[in-house]
């Protein structure tokens, strides 16, 4: 939302400006800050990985005519003296949402310059994102220890440890950078390096809080991976 | 003076909308949780799991994402490749259902 006006260029809305950006001169998205269209571009082609993990899935799971361990049993947690399913991964969903509802106020406040609420709502962010991968390694070490490999398991097909690992812990490994980066961004915010216009990292440009709206789409984003990870393969 | 506060209103949202979205998304969790709680199976199942699921995505997507409020050109050139992504969904179910059909077809008959 950082249509900055640039001289001579007036924003269109609708397929109007649709038609004016893919015809402009030189540069198509006029006026977007060059990180945001970049981590757009990113965030696209991590789709696509993320659709072929998701699709191999499909396939393998699709093509073993050895029954598919069931999720709802295999995640089920026993707490109090009863089987309760899937418990620990709806709390793993509950605290992304959290930490993604948090951070989409981080943005607005960013944009308001409203300097601690905004790095206050990063670090809740942060710690969101952290309880999150904390749960999924508590995850991957009890399914190890029951015996669950990447070529074998006590619950059925052996194809499932291998999609298990490989999609929850790419995921888990975005969810890590993501934390590592909200803590840095939490330290600029409070810093003021976006009030001052301080220099980031590899480049010449002046620090925005455009760039806490740049964070938080890569954050959404692994929020969106989980909710197609979320159905597809805990509760298909 | 004038043009700082046209920007600003541009920029930013009203909080509401965001706490909204967020409180949808709780809920729409708990029902896809709900889904498997109560052990609906079948079509039923599935089609209960992909509703929430693109709702769910949808909203991320539309007000967390900001994707209402862009521009059109960013837009499409984010949503058009995911036809892509459908076209190999449906050459992959292919592919399974082949797959599949050889496997008992041989592991019964034996070749």
């Amino acid at each position: 939302m950082s249509d900055l006006k640039i001289e001579g260029y007036e924003f269109k809305p609708g397929f109007k400006g649709m038609a004016k950006d893919t015809g402009s001169d030189q540069t198509m998205f006029k006026g977007v800050h060059w990180g945001k269209a970049m981590m757009w571009i990113f965030l696209l082609s991590d789709t696509f990985i993320f659709s072929c993990f998701l699709i191999s899935y499909m396939k393998g799971r699709g093509s073993t005519i050895i029954d598919w361990p069931n999720p709802s049993e295999v995640f089920g947690l026993h707490v109090f003296g009863v089987d309760v399913p899937l418990l620990l991964i709806a709390i793993m969903t509950f605290v992304l949402i959290t930490s993604s509802g948090t951070m989409a106020l981080a943005v607005k406040y960013g944009y308001e310059k409203n300097k601690k609420m905004c790095g206050w709502l990063i670090l809740a962010t942060a710690i969101g994102g952290l309880t999150f991968v904390g749960m999924q390694a508590f995850e991957w070490g009890k399914l190890i220890h029951e015996g669950v490999r990447p070529w074998e398991n006590p619950f059925g097909a052996p194809q499932f440890g291998s999609f298990f690992f490989m999609i929850t812990g790419f995921h888990g490994t975005h969810v890590s950078i993501g934390v590592i980066f909200l803590f840095i961004y939490a330290y600029k915010t409070f810093a003021g390096h976006y009030d001052e216009g301080k220099r980031g990292w590899f480049t010449t440009m002046k620090g925005d809080y455009v760039e806490i709206e740049i964070l938080g789409l890569y954050w959404h984003f692994v929020d969106l991976v989980w909710v197609f990870i979320f159905a597809f393969f805990y509760l298909w | 003076m004038d043009k700082t506060k046209k920007q600003e209103q541009t920029s930013t949202h009203k909080i509401g909308i965001y706490l909204w979205i967020w409180g949808l998304l709780f809920v729409l969790s708990f029902f896809s949780y709900m889904v498997d709680w109560y052990q609906f199976q079948g079509m039923l199942r599935w089609s209960l799991i992909l509703f929430f699921m693109f709702l769910k995505a949808g909203l991320i997507m539309a007000f967390f994402m900001h994707l209402y409020w862009e521009r059109y050109a960013l837009v499409n050139v984010l949503l058009w490749p995911m036809t892509a992504i459908a076209c190999f969904i449906f050459l992959m179910v292919a592919e399974f259902e082949y797959t599949v059909f050889t496997r008992f077809f041989y592991f019964v008959v034996g070749g």
